[in-house]
């Protein structure tokens, strides 16, 4: 990866894993280890690269950190114009489960950005995605609109089985959510953990989580 | 509104004015450059020159915008092709109309092609340096999501590319549309028998000063006309999104 001054970085090494199909993973990481990066180089949006990404999986939905709407086109407009062959009873349901059926119509100025990543959720979801990576996408927003999202995601993906992948920084919310945690660390960051969560995400309690919490933290090479 | 007529009746009153301080000679009063504009209306010349000029403003206007904004956005998204095309822009730029009208008629003669191309080429340079900072500012960003949802060209294009160009390329229509006009009456002037120019080069012939008054006020009117019902209802519908506030 070349930065903006022109010098060459390594920002990732030996970074190796495969995801099952209908997994939903969370790559976890402290913020600037490359996780962004690498979620591009998946994407096929960043060719800077050495390696090799094999994604037997055509359609591809990406929700950015920013919502990354167009702002001149309605909400309704940026799904379809993402997913042009996604029927009238494709979206509605999803627009409903989203809560954005009062505002198909809305610019996305006119948004806050709760609904804003929620347009930019419907649109990942309007493609029928074969693999769906979410970057960030519970970021700056408070606790339980944050909460209300991650429910509606995880509600979302378990309907259409799509395996994802998270990136978070927050370590909580992949205890939570996901079924296999990849920690990354150090500079060029490096995969130091790869954990599965086995038990079913509506039987994990509070202190549960936190005890996988504690053991994704330990896994990190350097604490910042 | 109501400042708007009275500044407009002053106008009026000064032209007036100057009229009789100058004579009718110099200054024809508004009466006698309306009775001119009747004049020329009921001949049928008024129609056909202002036609002609109408064409080929339209004929330039089209060329320079298309040309003009292809090779500005080819400009602002490559580095490479800006630092080669850049030192032909600057000449362009700074190339006096005048210059580049006549050597057109010198060189593909006295036709209708020569002078709209003449044109198109005095409007291209100040086209393609407002769309190159339209494609300067393109926002990756964007780009980026088009890529990640494996657009077509023709929906990045119309969705993602064009409404970024908007105020650029409506930037450009305004300074054109202005710019344009004044060079077709140069050009005309110079080398068409017929259209506005022709007709004020003739009337300065006869120190007919009612009837260039006549042309030129109705050409305001004609440009005045394609600003409000055409050019500013297309920028409201292109800024449609910018007003409304939630």
């Amino acid at each position: 990866m070349r930065s903006a001054a022109g010098e060459r970085k390594e920002i990732l090494a030996d970074i190796r894993f495969a995801l099952a199909p209908g997994e939903v993973t969370a790559l976890v990481g402290p913020s600037g280890s490359g996780k962004t990066t690498l979620l591009k180089i998946i994407a096929g949006l960043d060719h800077d690269f050495e390696g090799e990404v094999t994604i037997p999986a055509e359609r591809l939905g990406f929700v950015f950190q920013e919502p990354r709407l167009l702002p001149w086109r309605t909400v309704e407009e940026n799904v379809r114009i993402a997913a042009p062959q996604a029927s009238n009873s494709d979206l509605e349901p999803l627009f409903n489960a989203l809560g954005l059926g009062q505002h198909r119509r809305h610019f996305p100025g006119e948004l806050s950005l709760g609904l804003a990543r929620r347009a930019a959720v419907a649109r990942a979801f309007a493609v029928r995605p074969d693999l769906l990576l979410l970057d960030e996408p519970f970021v700056s927003l408070d606790e339980t609109l944050a909460r209300q999202l991650q429910e509606e995601l995880i509600a979302l993906v378990e309907r259409s089985c799509v395996t994802s992948l998270l990136v978070t920084h927050d370590i909580l919310e992949a205890a939570r959510l996901v079924e296999r945690v990849i920690v990354l660390d150090g500079r060029p960051a490096r995969m130091v953990a790869d954990l599965a969560i086995e038990k079913p995400r509506a039987q994990r309690s509070a202190t549960f989580v936190s005890s996988i919490a504690d053991r994704i933290r330990s896994t990190r090479l350097t604490t910042s | 509104m109501i400042w708007r007529i009275a500044s407009l009746a002053g106008f009026l009153l000064a032209w007036q004015l100057g009229s009789s301080l100058a004579g009718a000679a110099i200054l024809p009063s508004p009466a006698a450059v309306l009775m001119a504009l009747l004049e020329e209306a009921r001949s049928g010349a008024l129609a056909l020159n202002l036609l002609a000029t109408l064409a080929r403003v339209a004929a330039a206007f089209t060329v320079a915008i298309l040309f003009g904004s292809a090779i500005g956005y080819a400009m602002g998204r490559s580095a490479t092709f800006d630092r080669v095309a850049d030192p032909w822009l600057i000449l362009l730029l700074n190339l006096p109309a005048l210059v580049i009208i006549l050597l057109a008629y010198v060189w593909f003669g006295l036709t209708e092609a020569a002078a709209v191309g003449a044109v198109a080429i005095n409007k291209l340079p100040n086209t393609i340096a407002t769309l190159r900072e339209g494609a300067r500012a393109l926002d990756p960003a964007l780009d980026e999501m088009g890529q990640a949802f494996t657009f077509d060209p023709l929906t990045r294009a119309r969705h993602i590319v064009v409404p970024q160009l908007a105020p650029y390329l409506a930037a450009a229509t305004r300074t054109g549309l202005s710019l344009v006009w004044k060079i077709v009456l140069v050009v005309e002037l110079i080398g068409r028998p017929n259209g506005v120019g022709f007709a004020i080069g003739t009337a300065f012939q006869l120190f007919d000063v009612a009837r260039i008054l006549a042309y030129g006020l109705c050409f305001v009117a004609v440009m005045l006309a394609i600003e409000t019902c055409l050019v500013q209802p297309l920028e409201r519908h292109a800024s449609r999104w910018r007003t409304r506030k939630a």
